[in-house]
């Protein structure tokens, strides 16, 4: 978390009332452009990130120095083409890359806020980014499009905003966080409370970090997005730099190597506080709830073209869960397309180098694009 | 395109909603989209062509007629459309009946068992016949239900459905069945195509 690199930034003046009810003003979002918005500001798309994502999309991230997290899919002739697309991402609000998120100050105590920052929703991330929108005078996105937490904020801004974009690519998400979600990230927090560190939120981010429990955070939620074949097919049983067991808790397993290589490479880079509130947020996730159970009726109001994406071996957010979003919108008649796509990579996919989604990410939205033209 | 896509294009009306089910590459959603200003939306199982619908621009779900109609509403489209498929669902009536119900009209298009050449080769070879409209041997086909001209009409007929229009085909000819030549049809046409409604 260097603080030394220039965000891009927006203030927002706005206040914005959060689902909590506490309402926020004067707050930043931290977000980054690739390729040019044209003229007629109709070539602008929304990408929302995931849950440890950031607004670095594509190319260097700076403060890494590593590849932009969806740089297989954003980027010059790429399935998101930044040579013909204005690609915009922001840090969530609750996040730690210069969006307003627990690490800052509260500016009515000049404390840091820590677990006093307010519980935030999708709904609420979603709204704050909006103001990116009208920050570019865009009257409607080209499109809008994220994977995991990206495809759940996909879902949510169409149904705040049904005429503010053309086409809607939710991936590898849901519409409603499942026992098993709340599960696996209740683990997640729960690793990151036991830290002795982690001090109910109060630790100080130069010095006492609770990293251990972040990085078994990590660890665990890593499992989450790969596959068993494909583990069994990376590691199997392969040790790690020797030639035999060494009879202790070493790690010894080239997979116990590689997640906490994982941990520990994330917590150089994550605050734990922003993993708990941005987890939560996931948990509370239910579009269907806040229209009375009725999934369809959050869709009603657009006329966007929708292209539902899931993968084969993600176990996260199974197939069947992306189809019930499908299957919501064809109840009202919204034109919408679907396509699983194969392959053993887990949830991670939509991540990685997956050819099929790749080009069916492209052939989507450069057929769209000149079908609006 | 070929001739049974043309006649099947000839029956639907322009400024429709359709649903090809069992869409295939798109050849056909691809022509009405284009040609008839049809709003078109395809159900394909395979991946590979929900793939190839993709990068022609449709709106394809992929997805399985028999588990996945149940999505939509009813009548929720103007046409519905089947092309040589039925005889390859495990349970066709059921198909039909969902076909009608999403559809306020389904075309449905059939290989005919009844065809000449069908008969022959079972007569006299004594094998499974294989055509150009049914290529695959016994053992690797994915027609489990197949049907003549006549029996598709006996069967529409039982189950009180309206038919619009019945048509033959053979390599090059379309021709209309009514009540006086189904027999002759049943025999001429490679291809029964129907325009039906519940």
């Amino acid at each position: 978390m260097n603080k030394e690199i220039n965000l891009k930034t927006l203030l927002v003046k706005k206040p914005l009332k959060l689902d909590c009810g506490k309402t926020i003003n004067n707050f930043p979002i931290a977000y980054e452009t690739y390729g040019s918005l044209n003229e007629k500001k109709d070539n602008a798309i929304l990408v929302f990130h995931a849950l440890t994502g950031d607004q670095f999309v594509a190319g260097l991230n700076p403060i890494t120095n590593k590849d932009g997290w969806w740089s297989y899919a954003v980027g010059p002739n790429k399935s998101i083409d930044t040579n013909k697309y204005f690609v915009i991402c922001s840090n969530v609000i609750g996040g730690c890359l210069g969006s307003f998120g627990p690490s800052h100050k509260d500016p009515d105590t000049q404390k840091i806020f820590g677990t006093n920052f307010p519980v935030i929703t999708i709904n609420d991330m979603v709204n704050a980014q909006y103001n990116l929108i009208e920050h570019f005078g865009i009257d409607k996105l080209f499109s809008i499009v994220g994977g995991s937490m990206g495809g759940m904020q996909v879902l949510q801004f169409i149904s705040n905003f049904p005429d503010k974009a053309q086409t809607v690519i939710p991936i590898a998400c849901t519409s409603s966080h499942s026992a098993q979600n709340i599960a696996f990230n209740e683990l997640g927090r729960q690793a990151i409370a036991a830290d002795s560190n982690w001090n109910e939120g109060n630790y100080n981010i130069k010095d006492t970090i609770p990293n251990k429990g972040l990085a078994v955070a990590r660890m665990a939620a890593h499992i989450t997005y790969l596959s068993k074949k494909g583990l069994q097919e990376k590691f199997g049983r392969k040790l790690q730099e020797r030639e035999d067991l060494k009879f202790s808790f070493d790690a010894d397993f080239q997979i116990e190597s590689y997640l906490r290589h994982q941990g520990s490479v994330f917590v150089d880079r994550f605050d734990a506080n922003s993993y708990l509130y941005i987890t939560r947020a996931m948990d509370y996730f239910d579009l269907a709830k806040q229209f009375n159970g009725n999934l369809s009726d959050a869709f009603k109001d657009t006329k966007a073209k929708f292209f539902v994406i899931s993968f084969t071996s993600d176990w996260l957010y199974p197939t069947q869960e992306n189809k019930d979003i499908v299957i919501a919108l064809n109840a009202i008649g919204a034109d919408v397309g679907f396509a699983e796509i194969e392959s053993d990579k887990g949830h991670d996919s939509f991540l990685l180098d997956v050819p099929e989604f790749l080009s069916a990410l492209k052939n989507f939205l450069d057929k769209s694009y000149a079908a609006v033209k | 395109m070929k001739n049974e896509f043309k006649v099947i294009a000839d029956l639907v009306e322009k400024n429709t909603r359709v649903l090809d089910v069992g869409c295939a590459d798109g050849v056909l959603m691809e022509f009405l989209r284009d040609n008839k200003d049809i709003d078109i939306r395809g159900l394909e199982i395979s991946k590979n062509k929900v793939q190839k619908c993709i990068e022609k621009g449709l709106t394809v779900i992929e997805g399985n007629a028999e588990f996945d109609l149940k999505q939509f509403p009813d009548k929720s489209f103007d046409y519905v459309i089947l092309s040589q498929t039925l005889q390859a669902f495990l349970n066709p009536e059921l198909v039909i009946n969902e076909l009608l119900r999403v559809g306020k009209k389904a075309i449905v298009t059939i290989p005919n068992f009844g065809y000449w050449k069908v008969r022959l080769h079972l007569l006299i070879k004594g094998t499974m016949p294989v055509t150009k409209t049914l290529p695959d041997q016994w053992y690797d086909t994915p027609n489990l239900h197949m049907c003549t001209i006549k029996d598709f009409v006996y069967f529409v007929r039982s189950r009180n459905f309206k038919i619009f229009k019945s048509l033959a085909l053979n390599e090059k000819n379309t021709s209309l069945i009514n009540n006086n030549n189904l027999g002759i049809k049943n025999l001429f046409s490679d291809l029964g195509i129907f325009l039906i409604e519940k």
